[in-house]
């Protein structure tokens, strides 16, 4: 059988000593879409970076490609959009050029020009997410929506089997979340490429992935959606026992 | 003016020091630390204090102070990760505090000259360490600006991508350290970040990629430096403020170029 491509048992982690997430045991594996969802404080960046080791978790086994956190070495295997690049800065001095290739040019000693293999391989990440005619413009005169494909250009340089996204949708229009996620079935299909997602947005999330964690008072409800699940139960997890169901017709 | 040998000697410390200061400062602004340089030019102050007060050799003991206060400031914000900026208030307090001391002991009259900055003092040694120093520094950063950049745009991203960041941020710090200590004698304590935050900031209304924005800072502080020493020297003024003073016109001059552009006045 595969190894899992993200795995944690019985993970806990503490911040100054208060309890933020217990006893998680959660599987990812080749090909997954899985969202992770939650109230706002309740750990979802936590999660996240607990999964790729940006955070050791004080109890419990973190494993990436079935290797140990703390031995993994394959990064190249893994892309990450992080939150931070919500807050880029407008007059960050970056071309989508360099932000794409600052993964490859990273490895590199001494300024010098992106040319030859490197420079196909930024073409490449950036048709991947259709930005190729951007590649010379400033990042800070892009839309949201086209920040954040730039940013995914940039988490798929290295051709990773696994994305991860911190909230990759906050301020970016509807039109621009419907390219997103058709752009994420691609990368699916073609690619084989599994994908972690952190999400507020409950209602499309739950329509687009095959796995569910939801976050509720440090505690991780896995749900498979691709068997039959009980919505009210996700919700319930969620919000708590009293919360009360409107359906809308329209 | 270039008869003299002291202006001579003025012009090339001066240039390497408009290199050098922008091309830290850089970094710095771009991850929202350019106070920094204020922070560590005030320790510097106290190390040169300390070093007048020893009668060992002020450059020497400043740049052990800056390094060690460096080191410091990378310590303090681990320990307060959520409220950074208090790691700078705290050891800029602590700069001026012994300082303060330090020159209250007396035998510290040629302190001022580094509040100000002096080329005129500036002895053969001192110009040696300097210039060895410069090319190191400017070395370092040329040999660690990828690494730089992508620690610059996205710190948890790089780390990902293998980068040693802890390392890097240790040793940048290092190099700031270095920067504030050695261009001390030139354009004085209170005036150092000024020329490591004023040619970015200029830069960074005309720059259209993150090389360019570099290219830009340093020939913007290079043009402060040569613009600032001739004024100077002609219309007889203190040096470090004419140097600042010449950035602040270059940023100035942009900003209004660039609203008339945008107005089409």
């Amino acid at each position: 059988m595969d190894v899992h491509v993200v795995s944690m048992e019985n993970v806990s982690f503490s911040y100054d000593k208060t309890p933020i997430l217990e006893n998680v045991n959660l599987y990812v594996d080749k090909g997954d879409f899985a969202g992770i969802i939650g109230l706002n404080g309740s750990a979802k960046t936590t999660l996240i970076k607990l999964m790729i080791g940006l955070l050791k978790p004080c109890e419990g086994q973190v494993k990436l490609f079935g290797e140990s956190i703390g031995n993994f070495k394959d990064y190249h295997k893994i892309g990450y959009v992080s939150q931070n690049v919500r807050n880029f800065n407008q007059m960050f001095p970056a071309t989508v050029e360099e932000v794409v290739g600052a993964g490859i040019s990273a490895r590199k000693n001494l300024i010098s020009r992106i040319k030859g293999e490197e420079e196909h391989r930024i073409d490449e990440a950036l048709r991947k997410v259709e930005m190729l005619d951007y590649k010379k413009q400033k990042v800070g005169n892009l839309s949201g929506g086209q920040k954040q494909r730039v940013f995914i250009a940039r988490a798929l340089i290295n051709n990773p089997e696994i994305l991860f996204m911190d909230e990759p949708l906050v301020g970016v229009d509807l039109d621009s979340q419907n390219k997103f996620y058709n752009l994420l079935d691609r990368l699916r299909k073609d690619y084989n490429i599994a994908i972690v997602m952190v999400s507020h947005d409950i209602g499309i999330i739950s329509e687009k992935v095959n796995k569910l964690f939801c976050l509720s008072n440090g505690k991780v409800y896995d749900h498979d959606l691709t068997k039959d699940i009980d919505g009210a139960n996700i919700l319930k997890n969620l919000f708590g026992e009293n919360v009360k169901f409107l359906f809308h017709k329209h | 003016m270039l008869t003299y040998e002291f202006m001579r000697r003025s012009l090339i410390m001066g240039i390497m020091i408009g290199i050098v200061a922008p091309s830290v400062g850089y970094f710095l602004v771009l991850r929202r630390q350019s106070v920094i340089g204020d922070t560590l030019s005030h320790v510097a102050l106290s190390g040169a204090a300390f070093g007048m007060l020893t009668n060992s050799y002020p450059l020497l003991t400043a740049i052990l102070f800056t390094v060690i206060a460096s080191l410091g400031i990378e310590g303090l914000r681990i320990k307060y990760r959520h409220y950074a900026e208090l790691s700078l208030s705290i050891i800029l307090s602590a700069g001026v505090g012994l300082a303060s001391i330090l020159i209250s002991f007396g035998n510290t009259q040629g302190v001022i000259s580094y509040l100000f900055g002096s080329l005129s003092l500036v002895s053969f040694q001192e110009i040696i360490l300097f210039i060895v120093l410069s090319v190191i520094i400017m070395g370092i950063i040329m040999f660690l600006y990828n690494k730089l950049f992508y620690i610059t745009f996205d710190e948890e991203s790089a780390f990902l991508a293998g980068i040693p960041t802890k390392r890097i941020n240790i040793f940048f710090s290092v190099l700031v350290a270095l920067t504030v200590a050695i261009s001390m004698r030139i354009v004085g304590v209170l005036l150092i970040s000024s020329l490591m935050v004023i040619p970015v900031a200029a830069s960074l209304l005309v720059a259209k990629s993150f090389k360019s924005g570099l290219i830009y800072s340093l020939i913007f502080g290079v043009v402060s430096v040569i613009v600032g020493l001739t004024l100077s020297y002609y219309l007889n003024l203190a040096t470090g403020g004419t140097i600042v003073l010449s950035a602040l016109t270059i940023l100035l001059i942009i900003i209004v170029f660039q609203s008339i552009r945008k107005t089409g006045v």
